[in-house]
């Protein structure tokens, strides 16, 4: 498959002037134009936003000055982060032609790091969703098998980077929404420490579960992207005032003297497939090799995760995505009355997962269920801080499947609810912690299909998640 | 909760469909009542969990006295954003009449 | 049935919910403008519309001011409050989500002293403003048999203070009286303008009566819409002689919300269908617990003003006026100020004469003018110098009302009206003599009648005789030397 060179090496010939910004934008456009209409990663490609961009780039190296650290390289948006004046759906016809009138914090960072914005990109709708199939405007498909779903709810943009129509893309991982099309796609996704990148401006599903993370072909891209996005935000105020870590500076510390423990609870269980374990012990094997000490580690208290996630995700969802009324902004749906206007907007404007999902967060926190439910998985919520505190005593990162499986085939798992969300059952627990993780490609199954290996660390431990990573990426290649 | 017994009703379905202000079809709340017994029957792996003495999380970070100094801030131009309302009338996004009082 | 035998069997039972606007610069979690009358929607960004995306983040003025409120009124401040959501459709509200306290607020279980009695206050805690609705097609802009409404979302995000009473209040007018020392207090320690009738301030009011001698509460309803404190007191009259008369009637109470109708004088239901509420709150994650540190407390007692109670009780005994003057001084933002002011420049005339003439003349420019007390033209020490003006005799007190009235309009200084207007007033006890004789001769029947009379035609008379002599002399008399010449002359 034909992808983006990489993010550092365009921004390096744009700042020198070896390379300008817009023929490396054509060179993408070219690839857009050759395979988006049966890849279906975007909702909006902005040809002529993007254009503009790169010449004023060119324009601003031709007269000296430095456009930034991402100079002319294309980044592609999930369709959750806002976008002054452009589309911004969320995948929903609730939103269809909103055009937010403000940029999203990391959207700010991104324009004054010199980056092209290609385009929006196609997620499950709100992000919710492993497969990209709940979008309101038609999947997306796998580029390394068009039959095949990307993952999610970040489909669109793993896909982007996949095909090469962008060199980097931000997704938003809520329960594994970066990583899991990470690793169904072969390409690099990183869910930062809850509180280092911004939210302002990202459309919320799970405000305590939400961050923003990059996708890259690599390692290092995935870095520098992290790296520009990163930093405290006064408009956001879960924003951890956190200096920027050079993650690019140590990736390739090594990872000898490392003590990496393999998780139980979500390697050696039912439902992980045995190439996807085989997988992870290669990638296990691998960092030994490199003078890592590797051994297995428990989680207890994971096997709950799911089930803490799946009530406290849909509750906050069911508050967050109550102001979708018909009243402000996106459609409307006439009836007499504004109560029925509002019902009968949220009732044709959401899917049906997404209903789902409001339905199962308003019972949850109900009269009478609160305690049950939502206060519970709120508890739960603390087991799982709890034992990886106890892991980390013992480990200094942890590595596991990203996915149970590598990518599914469309209409595998939409007429089962549970099993979708068991797409989920790797990657929850780090959001449920607030805690970064990563999924870096390795190898590939019997199908030919990509396998991602997920590396979790520490809050705050990017520069050791990101050197583990880039070992694997290695020893991967 | 007896086995085989339904962990949702139909009632409460629709109860919760009105709280969240959703105009769910008859098939709509037939395949909701479904759908939702199933994903609760896994969240009793939770409710059942012994978590005395176990405070809840409901932030991943802890942080405190995050605050903004009391200074006006420019907002939004009002054309663009009335231009973004389904209806607007005399400067102002226009609903059809509201039944209830605000509780 | 009679009103005795409703007061003389029930009890009522009340306890206020009082609302108030903040008077921070900006929004609770946004930093557009907090400002009353603007242009709709046009203090407005994404936080406060509730855009896809937007964070809230909140206004540390507005925990400063919770907290002096706090202080003043002996609240215990837990050492950590936090955000709930309470979750509920309503087309004047963006998130359709209010962002309040619930469980965690910043402030619990204060007092507050109302006419030598204390009221529980349960807690004060913060929480967002809804935008306006404006009822279209309806009658009188009500929103019952409206044909739309048109939201303006400038009041949407402005902060409130919620402060909570226990039922310890039994009468209407001790009902009126905590609202009143309420504002009061809220007004001194600047935490709002506390507006009623431009809704900065907000009151509800929970009534239940009960037979007297019993103890177990009644079935309460909820009564909002009072505009006034005047409203407030009458609202819950009504309400408590309804209730009354339901249960000597032998009906039961129906708990609900009632409207005050202030021009029919009377409350009425609000239900309109039967909708359930369940405000499903839980923790706002997109905000951080308030932890007040002991510096910021430090610095809101530090800066702690005199409160009401204390100021008035001062303010009697060195001024020598009544509890009722105090009260209207401390009433007006700024003018007890002023009269400290007035008073610190007084030569002649003591303060007391201060305070008459501005909770007189003074209030009465402002109410006219619509103007605060900065706006007022007249100096501190000027207005000290009209009280001195009658004290020593220059001007009496018909004359110096006049004088007032132009150096309010003008800025003039009372003694430059004085001699501008040559009005300084007439002494001179041959000229009053003079006038007073020619008064008497044109009157002699009156003196006969008065010569003759028992002492209420004296009293009567002497007036008369009086009131001649002030016409013939232009109202420039020096009163008590008048007096004192005419009842020599009447023996
Ligand atoms: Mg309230
Ligand atoms: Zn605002």
């Amino acid at each position: 498959m034909t992808t983006s060179p990489s993010a550092s090496a365009i921004a390096a010939a744009v700042r020198g002037g070896d390379t300008r910004a817009i023929d490396v934008l054509e060179e993408h456009l070219a690839r857009i134009a050759g395979r988006e209409a049966e890849i279906h990663a975007f909702n909006t490609v902005l040809e002529d936003d993007a254009r503009a961009t790169a010449d004023a780039i060119d324009a601003a190296v031709a007269e000296g000055r430095d456009p930034g650290p991402l100079a002319g390289v294309p980044v592609a948006l999930k369709d959750n982060l806002c976008t002054r004046g452009v589309a911004t759906t969320c995948s929903s016809r609730i939103l269809e032609g909103w055009k937010p009138p403000y940029d999203a914090t990391v959207v700010e960072r991104l324009r004054a790091a010199g980056a092209v914005i290609v385009g929006k990109t196609n997620l499950d709708e709100f992000a919710m969703g492993s497969s990209t199939e709940n979008s309101a405007f038609g999947p997306t498909r796998n580029p390394h098998d068009p039959t095949r779903v990307p993952g999610g709810s970040s489909g669109g943009s793993a896909a982007s980077v996949a095909a090469g129509f962008a060199s980097l893309a931000l997704g938003s991982d809520t329960g594994g929404s970066i990583r899991q099309p990470a690793a169904l796609c072969g390409v690099v996704g990183a869910k930062p420490t809850y509180g280092t990148v911004s939210r302002y401006g990202l459309i919320a599903f799970a405000s305590s579960l939400d961050q923003i993370g990059p996708f890259a072909t690599s390692v290092d891209d995935a870095a520098l992207l992290l790296e520009t996005i990163w930093g405290h935000d006064p408009c956001d105020s879960t924003s951890i005032a956190q200096p920027t870590p050079s993650l690019r500076a140590t990736l390739d510390g090594g990872v000898d003297g490392l003590r990496v423990g393999i998780v139980e609870e979500l390697t050696d269980v039912d439902g992980i497939a045995p190439e996807v374990r085989e997988a992870v012990e290669a990638a296990a094997l691998a960092l030994e090799k490199e003078g890592a000490t590797v051994d297995r580690v428990s989680l207890p208290s994971s096997e709950y995760g799911l089930s803490a996630y799946y009530l406290i995700a849909p509750a906050e969802a069911s508050s967050n995505l109550a102001r979708y009324d018909g009243v402000r902004y996106g459609l409307r749906v006439d009836a007499p009355d504004v109560a029925t206007m509002n019902a009968s907007t949220r009732d044709a404007g959401f899917g049906a997962e997404v209903k789902r999902r409001i339905m199962l967060g308003t019972y949850a926190l109900s009269a009478g269920y609160y305690d049950a439910y939502y206060a519970q998985a709120q508890r739960v919520r603390t087991l799982i801080v709890r034992d990886f505190a106890r892991a980390y005593e013992r480990f200094d990162v942890l590595l596991s499947p990203t996915s149970p499986t590598v990518a599914f085939e469309f209409g595998a798992k939409t007429s089962d609810p549970l099993a979708m969300y068991l797409s989920d059952v790797c990657t929850i627990p780090s959001n449920l912690s607030g805690h970064p993780a990563i999924s870096v490609p390795w190898g590939t199954g019997a199908s030919g299909l990509p396998i991602g290996a997920q590396v979790l660390a520490p809050a705050l431990a990017e520069p050791l998640m990101f050197r583990v990573a880039r070992a694997i990426e290695v020893a991967a290649s | 909760m007896a086995d085989g017994e339904a962990r949702i009703s139909r009632a409460e379905v629709e109860h919760a469909a009105q709280l969240a202000r959703l105009a769910l079809t008859d098939d709509e709340v037939e395949q909701l009542t479904v759908d939702l017994a199933k994903i609760l029957d896994h969240a009793a792996l939770v409710s059942a969990l012994d978590t005395t003495d176990v405070p809840p999380t409901s932030h991943p970070i802890e942080l405190t006295n995050v605050l903004r100094p009391d200074v006006p801030r420019p907002g939004l131009d009002r054309t663009e954003v009335l231009a973004e309302a389904p209806v607007a009338e005399d400067f102002r996004f226009r609903v059809p009449r509201i039944l209830g009082e605000e509780p | 049935m009679t009103t005795t035998d409703v007061s003389t069997n029930w009890e009522p039972v009340i306890g206020l919910e009082v609302h108030v606007e903040l008077a921070t610069a900006t929004k609770l979690f946004c930093g557009c403008r907090n400002e009353f009358g603007a242009e709709p929607n046009t203090n407005v960004c994404p936080v406060c519309l509730g855009l896809p995306g937007s964070l809230p983040v909140l206004n540390e003025k507005a925990v400063e001011l919770a907290l002096r409120l706090g202080e003043a009124l002996q609240f215990t401040m837990p050492p950590q409050s936090i955000f709930h959501r309470k979750n509920y459709f309503y087309p004047d509200m963006p998130k359709n989500f209010q962002t309040s306290q619930y469980d965690e607020p910043i402030c619990l279980a204060g007092e507050i002293e109302v006419d030598g009695v204390r009221v529980r206050i349960t807690r004060a805690h913060l929480e967002e403003d809804t935008g306006k609705s404006m009822h279209v097609g309806g009658g009188g802009g009500r929103i019952h048999g409206a044909d739309h409404s048109l939201v303006d979302y400038n009041r949407a995000g402005v902060p409130l203070l919620e402060i909570v009473s226990e039922p310890d209040i039994f009468s209407a007018e001790q009902a009126r009286a905590y609202v009143t020392e309420l504002r009061a207090t809220l007004l001194a320690l600047g935490v709002s303008d506390v507006k009623m009738e431009e809704g900065s301030m907000r009151v509800d009011a929970n009534v239940s009566v009960r037979r007297v001698g019993t103890s177990k509460l009644g079935t309460r309803t909820e009564i909002k819409n009072m505009n006034s404190i005047r409203s407030v007191q009458r609202a819950i009259e009504y309400e408590i002689e309804r209730q009354a008369e339901r249960l000597e009637d032998g009906e039961r109470i129906v708990q609900e919300t009632r409207h005050w109708n202030e021009a029919e004088g009377l409350t009425r239901s609000m239900r309109s269908k039967e909708e359930a509420f369940d405000y499903r709150y839980f923790p706002e994650p997109d905000l951080v617990p308030v932890v007040p540190t002991d510096e910021l407390r430090a610095r809101v007692r530090a800066t702690m003003p005199e409160l009401p109670l204390a100021k008035r009780a001062r303010l009697v005994s060195e001024w020598a006026i009544s509890e009722h003057d105090a009260r209207v001084l401390l009433d007006v933002p700024g003018l007890t100020d002023y009269v400290d002011a007035a008073v610190g420049a007084l030569t002649d005339g003591t303060p007391r004469d201060v305070v008459n003439w501005a909770s007189g003349e003074v209030l009465a420019h402002l109410n006219d003018s619509g103007g605060t007390i900065a706006d007022v033209a007249l100096a501190p020490d000027a207005l000290a110098e009209l009280v001195g003006l009658v004290a020593k005799g220059t001007i009496n007190r018909g004359q110096a009302k006049e004088v007032l009235a132009e150096s309010l309009r003008s800025g003039d200084r009372p003694a430059a009206v004085v001699a501008a207007r040559g009005l300084e007033q007439e002494s001179d006890t041959d000229a009053l003599g003079a006038a007073i004789d020619a008064v008497l001769e044109a009157n002699a029947d009156a003196v006969v009648e008065y010569r003759a009379g028992d002492d209420a035609v004296k009293k009567k008379k002497r007036g008369f005789l009086m009131g001649q002599a002030t016409r013939a002399l232009q109202g420039r008399a020096n009163g008590s030397v008048l007096a004192q010449l005419l009842d020599e002359r009447l023996g």
